[in-house]
């Protein structure tokens, strides 16, 4: 075991011994990452003895290994207080990696699955006329839906957030501004079912019953993203400084002016940043879309008033019910899509972020 | 609700510049009351459409398993067996994912190197990027066919404690595997939630810890999960409303059965916003309404868990002060 | 108890930025030493860097000696928490644990070292650090409150108790008066003259009547120019650095005729 590594006896810190040493009994510093290195070899060597070697596994092995050694060696030579410290230190790393294992399994089998059907056949034809079992067929219908229904989306929902992150930043004042900001943080957590069921629930009355088209599709994401754009916009907002609005109304600018002409071009950056977020919030949802714009078109419809819609979710969702391995391959293919769509937006959005920060300060 | 907010109305000339600031003001208080109005019209819609087929249920719509709605005559629904399936399932995923954030956001906040922090924060939050589709997707495709000899040998060796009793389901699309999917889908959530306010902790507390000769770990006791223990609370309860609707993980993982089981291992229970996406394709005669009516109880429920955990978030901000 | 601290070529940087340059002093044992000086001239860094709190600062790093007794803190393999232990701190901001009582705050220190404490163990230096602080009969009443109800003078001496409970040999302030008022502030200072017998006390102090009120030796640090490190300029008996001291600097700053 590496408690060779130790220095002199530890004179133990603990009850009020005469505390001569300041030194008393601490690991190297190079420690932690020594035993780490060995750990990680020792198991690797172990498990290809036994010629069952995994990634998981030695993960697993190393890190219970390194946790068990480090803890006991530093109980031994520094204390205790050391040893839950260097305890808690590896929990924490640990909690960490755990939450990028998902993270990497789900990037990592997306792309492969995904990279065996993913080509410009695939983006280019629709499944019209397409047999679910047939070796043919392609999302492009899903695209133009999602790109229509999104769209539409964002048309409804940008306007009203913004308007409203104003009013919240410069004219609500009192109540009425803590009854709005707690019922938009209460829309936040609308499940995305019950934003469906929503507009189910207001075309039956609107348009009687079976109607399913793009824009109620549309009409729900656009509940959803609305708080998402209010919120990101309002902190934008506030990042505006004062003295910026002061010297716009000192010299005689009206304040609806000042607004769109000093504080809005100012956060524009921001606000953009906090749209494309919400976008890429919504970009992925799906149960809503069940419900308000159909599971089962296979043609390329442009019009979100006509008829049932596909969009790339609903497409994954309704491959994967059919079951069957073409099935799959075309479900993966378009998560593939969808989740390079939902990244650029989130890469972009960063950029634009970092790229523009508000200048002020 | 196609309302179209024109963005400016024509650029006034000098003397009318009032009139633009009226009308701006007013469109900007309209955007804010008709947000209200949107939530309002949730409610609304929700309880006059659902209205219909609770009046024609012949069975307690709160206490019946079954769901029989999609008849004409004698409809027989309610949401028991789904209301217990879906607090099980956010349960669970809430179990599971608590722990594990608290310390991701430790981690990002006092442990991992300073240059790096906001990347791996950046990377945590890319979690909360993945479509849930995708989540269910990969649930389905990859993690549950893993999951398979695990739950083979938790029922072997740890069959004894009943909510691990077998024989283990062959497809690993259980109850437990939804929750797993769930919980890292909650994750991102109570991490950038507990984040904020570890990083709120006043540096006097921590410096005070420190200084009097506290390691690392007995400073975060001593000065930091106090002080963050109702942003964490918060941070819980708002993964917990995101968990209780989350929908597409559960609809694609779940093998379904409208029961009330505690057995996590095999396949059965089913959550209400899973069931309104599985039964809505082919919900005739009162089952639309009767679906809405099972949404306007998973809309009640999350309300409540949203609502509660701003309370608690709000009240926290206020005592640290 | 109290222990000798000698610092020698003592350089302390933010990143690339020296902020106090080559220091070597000696502060007596059982005496208060005060740091003077302008604001930003790097005092306070110093005093922080004599129980390695500076490191808490992303960034920060010193470079030289510093012997308590015979001990280099900064040798290889000592441990800062151990450091702390020993080296105690005031700041200049009262920050009691919001979350715990009196007692709890005053024994949190000491709880950590020694987690078996019998109950009167505890409540025998609760009562202990609480009277050395001169703040017994004031809450002797109400020990289970939380300190944070307590006046800003009495939430320092608080402080001083629950730095005391650690049994450090020094005592390191932050300008621990300059947030009270001058009622309390007198109790501070009286508090300080009756600890120096048992413990090393450094006082930073933006006051130079306080320097020449509470302590036995003074020492003068300035910047020569703005953005320079922080010197150390003169160094010496409290009653000379006020009316006689060496250099032209010093005797600018004490009559208020700066740079």
């Amino acid at each position: 075991m590496s408690t060779t590594t130790t220095q002199p006896p530890a004179p133990g810190p603990g009850m009020g011994s005469p505390r001569i040493n300041l030194r008393s009994g601490t690991l190297p510093r190079r420690f932690p990452a020594a035993l780490l290195a060995s750990c990680a070899a020792v198991v690797a060597g172990v498990l290809l003895a036994f010629s069952s070697f995994g990634f998981l596994l030695w993960g697993v092995l190393t890190a219970v290994a390194y946790v068990v050694i480090a803890v006991t060696a530093s109980a031994r030579v520094e204390g205790g207080r050391k040893a839950k410290d260097r305890l808690v230190t590896s929990i924490v790393y640990m909690c960490f990696l755990l939450a990028m294992l998902p993270l990497a399994s789900v990037l990592w089998t997306v792309f492969t699955n995904g990279m065996n059907r993913l080509d410009i056949y695939f983006l280019s034809v629709s499944m019209n006329g397409v047999l679910p079992s047939m070796d043919a067929g392609g999302a492009y219908h899903a695209i133009v839906g999602t790109l229509a229904i999104t769209g539409m989306a964002t048309l409804i929902s940008v306007p009203i957030g913004v308007m409203t992150a104003v009013y919240l930043v410069e004219y609500a004042q009192g109540r009425m501004k803590q009854l709005l900001m707690f019922f938009v943080d209460v829309m936040t957590g609308i499940p995305s079912i019950v934003a469906g069921l929503f507009v189910v629930a207001l075309w039956m009355v609107l348009f009687g019953p079976g109607h399913t088209n793009g824009a109620a599709g549309a009409i729900a994401l656009a509940v959803l993203m609305i708080p998402v754009v209010v919120r990101s916009s309002e902190e934008m907002l506030r990042l505006v400084p004062q003295d910026l609005r002061e010297a716009a109304y000192a010299l005689g600018v009206p304040r609806w002016r000042t607004i769109t002409k000093v504080v809005l071009p100012t956060s524009a950056a921001g606000l953009t940043t906090g749209i494309m977020l919400a976008i890429a919030r919504v970009i992925g949802e799906t149960a809503p879309l069940i419900l308000t714009a159909g599971t089962s078109a296979v043609s390329i419809n442009w019009n979100l008033f006509d008829g049932q819609m596909m969009n790339l979710p609903v497409f994954i969702y309704s491959q994967v019910r059919m079951g069957g391995a073409i099935n799959y391959e075309r479900a993966w293919a378009a998560a593939l899509t969808l989740i390079l769509v939902v990244m650029l937006l989130f890469f972009l959005a960063r950029m634009i972020g970092g790229l523009f920060a508000p200048k002020a300060r | 609700m196609t309302t179209t907010d024109a963005p400016e109305t024509a650029p006034p000339s000098s003397g009318k510049r009032r009139i633009g600031d009226v009308a701006f003001a007013g469109l900007a208080r309209g955007s804010g009351i008709l947000i209200l109005l949107i939530l309002a019209g949730v409610a609304a819609f929700l309880i006059v459409q659902a209205w219909p087929s609770l009046a024609a249920n012949t069975a307690n719509f709160l206490t019946t398993m079954a769901w029989e709605p999609n008849v004409r005559e004698d409809p027989a629904f309610g949401v028991a067996a789904l209301a217990f399936g879906t607090v099980l399932a956010a349960a669970i995923a809430l179990l599971l994912a608590t722990p594990v954030a608290i310390g991701i956001a430790l981690f990002i906040v006092f442990y991992a190197p300073r240059r790096l922090a906001s990347l791996l924060g950046y990377m945590v939050d890319l979690l909360a990027a993945i479509p849930s589709v995708v989540y269910g997707l990969w649930g389905i495709g990859f993690l549950a066919p893993q999951l398979v000899p695990v739950y083979q040998a938790m029922a072997r060796y740890l069959g004894w404690i009943p909510l691990f009793s077998g024989p283990a389901s062959t497809s690993a699309r259980t109850i437990l595997t939804a929750s797993v999917v769930l919980a890292v889908m909650v994750l991102p959530i109570i991490t950038a939630m507990s984040r904020d306010v570890f990083r709120q902790t006043p540096q006097g507390h921590r410096e005070a810890a420190l200084a009097m000769g506290a390691t690392r770990w007995e400073m975060i006791q001593l000065a930091v999960l106090p002080f963050g223990k109702s942003g964490v609370i918060g941070g819980a309860m708002l993964g917990l409303g995101r968990a209780l609707g989350e929908t597409m993980a559960v609809a694609m993982i779940l093998s379904p059965a409208l029961v009330v089981s505690w057995d996590l291992l095999q396949s059965g229970n089913q959550t209400i916003a899973a069931h309104i996406a599985l039964q809505y394709p082919e919900a005739t005669g009162y089952g639309v309404s009767a679906l809405i009516a099972a949404g306007l109880v998973l809309f009640a429920i999350t309300l409540v868990v949203n609502m509660g955990a701003r309370y608690v978030v709000a009240r926290g901000n206020k005592e640290s002060r | 108890m109290a222990k000798r601290i000698d610092v020698s070529g003592l350089h302390v940087y933010y990143g690339d930025f020296l902020a106090v340059a080559d220091v070597s002093m000696t502060i007596e044992p059982r005496s208060v030493t005060a740091f003077i000086g302008s604001s930003g001239c790097g005092k306070s860094t110093f005093l922080r860097a004599l129980n390695r709190m500076h490191e808490v600062t992303p960034g920060a790093r010193a470079e030289g000696k510093v012997l308590l007794d015979d001990l280099d803190i900064y040798a290889p393999g000592v441990d800062p928490v151990m450091v702390r232990t020993e080296v105690g701190m005031v700041f200049q901001k009262a920050n009691p644990f919001p979350t715990m009582s009196i007692y709890d705050n005053v024994i949190a220190g000491a709880r950590l070292n020694n987690r078996r404490m019998s109950k009167s163990e505890a409540d025998d230096l609760v009562e202990g650090s609480l009277r050395g602080a001169n703040l017994w009969e004031e809450v002797k009443d109400r020990l289970n409150k939380p300190g944070a109800g307590l006046s800003g003078g009495q939430q320092q001496r608080l402080c001083i108790a629950r730095a005391t409970a650690v049994k450090p040999s020094v005592l390191l302030m932050d300008e621990p008066c300059s947030a009270l008022d001058p009622i309390s502030t007198l109790a501070i200072e009286d508090l300080i003259h009756e600890l120096k017998e048992d413990y090393t006390i450094v006082i930073v102090t933006h006051n130079m009547q306080q320097a020449a009120r509470v302590s036995d030796r003074t020492a003068f640090f300035n910047l020569s120019a703005p953005g320079k490190p922080g010197q150390l300029i003169e160094m010496g008996e409290t009653n000379q650095i006020f009316t006689r001291p060496e250099k032209k600097e010093t005797e600018n700053y004490i009559t208020g005729r700066f740079g």
